[in-house]
């Protein structure tokens, strides 16, 4: 066998230096945080039902590190990247999905239902496309108190199927709502692939209708991602919308930490090389000479220490209160 | 001042006037505001009254959304049935987004929604569905049976930082009813005792109120003295004032329109039954619809509802008499 296919470089064009470090930094922190949860889950120490977006930095990063604090993200149940990108503290996220009483949702959430106002995760929902009205509803209380607020909600391919996802669409088209829909296309709903679900090939083609703005891009290519959101961006903040943005990527890991994957064969490590988007970003990095290779291992190192001190952090965060089981099924009067 | 006004004319009265009070009340709904004329549009204009598409999931998830983001939205659904198509939102997100976050959001939103329609509009547009959602931890249910309630109730949900059905009786839209004007707020959780009894308790809910205090007053012509209580809302629901009226009378008949598996007569019986036992002179009875969907054919209509002949049976059985022939 000859030496493995390099990773193709990405299109940092629209990057500086800068701003390629902060988005690998966001990439490691994230891809090191998910493979501490993976083996968390297998010592059962990270318990319940967990979806890594391994494969999936790159679109984190490049679209939740261009919003504001006070722009809303909704997720879904493949949400610690997008949590993370977008400012949630690494600890509290890691003590929530260990049920502790110091998570970002103490402990009552989860992985699949992280919330962290402070950064604008609004929040995040285990039923596929459930999320897309919420998104819709909070577009439209920004635009009713006259706020530049942007609002993204990202959904996998498999949402775009549901009826959520075309009334919503429609909704938000008709009342021309600051919304930008992001699919992230790993080219499988849950378990099956995309040609099981439908015969219409990119998600641009099932809104074409609206003739909203629609792009599909690489999203393992982030500095081109960053420019073409950036533009998105530009055109929500001024009002527009929505905007719909198809993201192409590669999930690295089954559908949920325990599935076999018996419905697809593992990637040939130089393919993955060549899909995973941190890897090609940081080759570009060292070739742009923005970073050397022991720059590259100390953001790594730097990203696992953090991870560490999070799970630290995590354990010695006691379990919520039981009472609180009660207590919280209602809010009280303002 | 109290005046005469219409069940209607008391919700929407309730509506207009906490859009007035709070300009983050949303009005959403299908075929809302369908002439320049509305009067809510000319009040509140379009960007606060809203016509949505047929969508309900859209329609009520963007309402949770906005909840979420900071408005008071209240959907307008017009039957209660409706509310099924959006299941998810209703019994996933919007109750349940509070509690997952552990308490860092809330979810302040009102889905309003007429039941139990049973004037031939048959299997689809008829059912007395409130009592599924008692079961749905983080919803509240409110089922007024008066104008007054009416008008009251719709301001404490419209206020309340909770989601909250409301289901109003079809049947009693024009049904007249003294109404305090200007804010009128009827506390959730407190039941109403529509008629003092020392005999028999027998609570009913929404359109049946109004039976239970016909059968009572033919109960009073035969020397029984009924008490009727009107829980008004289902969730919270106020299980002291109908203990402490059992701990009194020792007997007790449950009216509820809802088929009796999906009945709230059957949660309160429970509750009875674990709590006020000891009370009891005789075995909790309850008078409810057939298990089945409402029939459009208008007997068979009126042979699955409960009525004042059969809430009138049920007492007598309970209190071991015999009624007393007309």
């Amino acid at each position: 066998m000859g030496t493995p296919t390099p990773p193709p470089a990405s299109t940092s064009a629209e990057l500086d230096g800068e701003t390629a470090l902060g988005l690998l930094r966001t990439m490691w922190r994230i891809r090191c945080f998910e493979e501490r949860v993976a083996q968390l889950k297998r010592t059962l120490q990270v318990h319940g039902l967990i979806h890594l977006s391994i494969g999936g930095e790159g679109v984190a990063a490049a679209i939740c590190g261009q919003l504001r604090d006070d722009d809303t993200v909704y997720s879904g149940h493949r949400a610690h990247g997008h949590a993370i990108a977008k400012g949630a503290p690494l600890d509290r996220v890691m003590a929530e999905l260990m049920g502790r009483s110091d998570g970002l949702c103490r402990g009552l959430g989860g992985s699949m239902h992280l919330v962290d106002r402070a950064h604008g995760l609004l929040g995040a929902t285990g039923v596929v496309a459930g999320n897309i009205p919420l998104a819709v509803g909070n577009a439209l209380a920004a635009r009713l108190r006259g706020s530049d607020q942007v609002t993204v909600v990202f959904f996998g391919d498999g949402a775009v199927q549901t009826g959520y996802f075309s009334e919503s669409v429609n909704l938000a088209a008709l009342w021309e709502l600051p919304l930008i829909l992001v699919c992230e296309n790993n080219g499988f709903a849950e378990f099956t692939p995309r040609s099981a679900h439908t015969t219409v090939e990119r998600v641009c083609d099932a809104v074409a209708p609206y003739r909203f703005p629609c792009q599909s891009v690489d999203g393992t290519d982030v500095g081109a991602l960053f420019a073409v959101f950036a533009a998105d961006l530009d055109l929500a903040r001024r009002g527009r919308g929505p905007l719909l943005l198809e993201c192409m990527t590669h999930r690295r890991r089954g559908h949920y930490e325990g599935d076999q994957e018996a419905y697809r064969d593992a990637l040939a490590d130089a393919e993955w090389q060549r899909r995973d988007p941190l890897a090609r970003l940081q080759a570009d990095a060292i070739a742009q000479r923005w970073l050397d290779e022991a720059g590259a291992g100390a953001l790594e190192q730097g990203a696992r220490a953090e991870v560490e001190q999070a799970v630290s952090f995590a354990r010695a965060s006691p379990f919520p209160a039981l009472e609180l089981a009660g207590e919280l099924v209602y809010a009280s009067e303002r | 001042m109290a005046r005469e006004i219409p069940y209607i004319a008391a919700i929407n009265e309730a509506i207009h006037q906490e859009m007035a009070r709070d300009e983050s009340v949303l009005y959403f709904g299908q075929n809302l505001a369908t002439t320049e004329n509305d009067e809510f549009l000319k009040a509140f204009g379009s960007d606060r009254v809203r016509v949505t598409p047929i969508s309900e999931t859209a329609e009520i998830g963007m309402a949770v959304g906005a909840a979420i983001a900071g408005m008071r939205p209240v959907v307008e659904l017009y039957m209660a049935e409706f509310m099924l198509v959006a299941m998810d939102q209703v019994v996933n997100e919007a109750p349940r987004f509070r509690y997952m976050s552990g308490g860092r959001v809330k979810v302040p939103l009102v889905l309003k929604a007429g039941y139990g329609f049973t004037a031939g509009w048959a299997g689809q547009h008829t059912g007395s569905i409130y009592g599924m959602f008692m079961g749905i931890p983080g919803l509240k249910v409110a089922l007024p049976a008066t104008a007054a309630d009416a008008k009251g109730l719709m301001a404490t949900a419209i206020r309340d930082e909770n989601p909250v059905c409301y289901f109003h009786h079809y049947l009693l839209t024009l049904e007249p009813g003294e109404v305090p004007e200007g804010e009128y707020l009827v506390p959730f959780g407190q039941a109403s005792v529509r008629r003092s009894g020392g005999d028999v308790t027998i609570v009913a809910t929404g359109w049946m109120v109004g039976k239970a205090l016909a059968a009572a007053e033919s109960l009073a012509a035969e020397g029984i003295e009924a008490e009727v209580i009107d829980p008004r809302t289902l969730v919270p629901l106020d299980i002291d004032t109908i203990l402490s009226s059992v701990e009194k009378t020792g007997h007790v008949v449950l009216v509820d329109q809802a088929t009796r598996h999906a009945s709230a007569s059957a949660l309160i019986a429970a509750e009875i039954a674990d709590h006020g036992f000891s009370a009891l002179k005789a075995p909790i009875k309850q008078v409810t619809a057939l298990d089945a969907s409402v029939p459009y054919s208008e007997p068979m209509e009126a042979y699955v509802l409960p009525d004042e002949a059969k809430i009138l049976c049920a007492v007598h059985q309970v209190l071991g008499t015999a009624p007393v022939a007309a």
